[in-house]
């Protein structure tokens, strides 16, 4: 077995998931199958193999130019917030006690 | 006029000769899409003041005798995770039920720019995550050829559009083969252009070093066509190439005598007679139009699934991390403190497919297991890159399939997610290497089912790439 159902309940919240009790088990079994795949990697030896961040590098290397532009605004950043206030988006409380 | 059979050479004409205006032929677009999208549910909305607006402002053009662009009048639809001003995109999720982009993607601006009509924006799998299209909060798409099989993946919505005539070329996005599957389910042609040609600014990001935006349409001269509108640099997606954009539907015509077509044995022997003997009868049509053709090995292949599906999890894991229910998404209720409605938001929003693959992500990620993962993927898809930089020093091309069954009944395979992810491996490795590939339209399975051929080229020789398919077109 590759990962347990605990495991998964700590990656589900390191992602800010929240899952039942029938997803966990349901995850876990997928994971374990895919990670049970991908260890087919350890067959390759890849030592001295420079690892591939992008595709191309040569053809996107220049910057543009740092020219001040008008920015999006703030009444249309705000416009899809579920809650809202003048200017900031409104959460629930921060601070747990 | 048959709205279901028009090409962008046929507008143009109808337009110059007055046979049509803009605004009658997108008032009767819309109105076929209207009546014929319940079929197949490939549109989630349609946008009838933003067409009709774009097809008056053609119109205005034609009539100060001005040049309209080269998409003028031309019905698009567009994948619903492309952002279009002031139009609801929902990316296929239940979190993005109600958003309204603030701002237009760049391949947007671009295509309104040169005249495109936007009739309406297409289903996709959420987030752009699967292979069948079944992965949307709005239910699934019909596949228009048989209405019991899906249209494939995750482009579904527009592919399908495209091949049952509601709109005349689209717009999807591929991250693994989005584009390119759901083109050879549906019997159209689906182009992935090299990464970095089109700006993926206001494309929203699944995995971001693999994701691009390309043209769907019924013919090889329309896909090229849109794709010259939409490419070149744009400096607000720094990942987009200075590289200059050629004329690419200059060269269609110039034939492929002598052109040398690789065919990796790797993609071939374990091919069903189904897909393996359409593709068959299209490889010797290349070579009775003179294109030597030669086996070749990319020896990598078998370790791009296990590549791709870490770095594109690991990658959608971060990206989706803003969907958070603060600033766009829906928030879920009755949450006491911010961490819970965190939780709550996401795991309430996301459907299963996005779960599976943010766990997956976030799982190769954690303190401990980047070399043994990510870093580990990213050397494998250099492999595969160097795989395919080796062959194109002795072949022009690479000929493959796209999938290796056809188009499959809904719910079919729903259940197993690993066998989904394995059925994308014709498609992965063009998409870790970051080239252009194309699924062009090779014949029928025996059940009358479409089936695509693959033709993959260097980086930026879309040039190439579509002057094979047009070649192939004609004997078709």
């Amino acid at each position: 077995m590759k990962i347990t159902e605990d495991e998964v309940r700590y990656v589900a919240g390191l992602a800010n998931l929240k899952l039942d009790d029938a997803e966990v088990a349901k995850f876990r079994a997928d994971l374990d199958g895919i990670l049970e795949h991908i260890d087919k990697l350890n067959e390759l030896d890849v030592a001295g193999v420079a690892p591939m961040a992008q595709v191309l590098v040569e053809q996107t290397a220049e910057l543009r130019a740092d020219v001040p532009a008008p920015p999006l605004g703030n009444d249309a950043a705000l416009a899809n917030a579920p809650m809202r206030g003048p200017g900031l988006f409104k959460v629930p409380r921060v601070i747990e006690r | 006029m048959d709205i279901s059979s028009l090409t962008i050479d046929i507008i143009r004409d109808g337009l110059r000769s007055r046979r049509f205006s803009a605004v009658e032929l997108a008032s009767e677009a819309l109105r076929f899409a209207e009546a014929e999208n319940p079929k197949t549910n490939a549109y989630l909305r349609l946008a009838p003041e933003r067409a009709l607006g774009a097809a008056r402002a053609v119109d205005e053009r034609i009539a100060r005798g001005e040049d309209a662009g080269p998409l003028a009048g031309v019905p698009v639809a567009v994948k619903d995770v492309i952002l279009t001003k002031g139009f609801t995109t929902t990316c296929g999720s239940k979190l993005l039920a109600n958003y309204v982009p603030p701002y237009n993607a760049t391949a947007i601006e671009r295509l309104e720019a040169a005249g495109g009509v936007i009739l309406g924006k297409t289903n996709c799998d959420e987030f752009a995550m699967g292979s069948s299209n079944e992965n949307s909060a709005f239910g699934p798409v019909r596949n228009p050829v048989a209405l019991d099989r899906v249209p494939g993946g995750s482009s579904g919505g527009s592919a399908a559009v495209v091949a049952q005539g509601t709109a005349v070329v689209s717009l999807g996005s591929d991250t693994g083969g989005s584009i390119r599957q759901p083109a050879s389910f549906c019997g159209v042609v689906g182009v992935t252009p090299t990464y970095g040609r089109v700006s993926r600014y206001g494309l929203t990001a699944f995995a971001s070093s693999l994701d691009h935006i390309g043209p769907f349409a019924r013919n090889v001269k329309d896909a090229a066509t849109l794709l010259g509108v939409i490419a070149g640099r744009d400096v607000r997606d720094a990942t987009s190439a200075e590289t200059p954009v050629p004329d690419y539907s200059a060269g269609l015509g110039a034939g492929v005598k002598g052109l040398r077509l690789g065919l990796p044995r790797e993609y071939f022997k374990d091919l069903t007679p189904e897909t393996g003997a359409p593709l068959g009868r299209a490889v010797d049509a290349l070579q009775r139009l003179g294109c030597d053709v030669r086996d070749i090995s990319l020896p990598n292949t078998e370790y791009a699934i296990a590549s791709y599906y870490i770095i594109a999890t690991a990658e959608a894991s971060s990206n989706l991390a803003r969907y958070d229910g603060v600033r766009y998404t829906s928030r879920s209720e009755h949450s006491e403190t911010l961490s819970d409605m965190y939780r709550n938001t996401r795991g309430e929003g996301f459907g299963a497919e996005c779960k599976r693959r943010i766990m997956l992500g976030t799982y190769v990620l954690s303190s401990g297991y980047y070399d043994a993962y990510y870093l580990k993927a990213q050397k494998v898809r250099a492999l595969v890159a160097r795989d395919f930089a080796r062959a194109f020093e002795e072949v022009d091309a690479v000929i493959a399939p796209v999938s290796p069954f056809p188009a499959f009944k809904l719910g079919e395979k729903v259940d197993d997610p690993i066998a989904m992810y394995l059925s994308d491996i014709y498609t992965i490795t063009g998409s870790l290497a970051g080239i252009p590939c194309m699924s062009v339209p090779c014949g029928e399975t025996p059940d009358g089912l479409p089936v695509g051929m693959q033709i993959l080229t260097k980086h930026f020789d879309e040039a190439t790439m579509f002057r094979i398919a047009a070649a192939f077109e004609q004997t078709a």
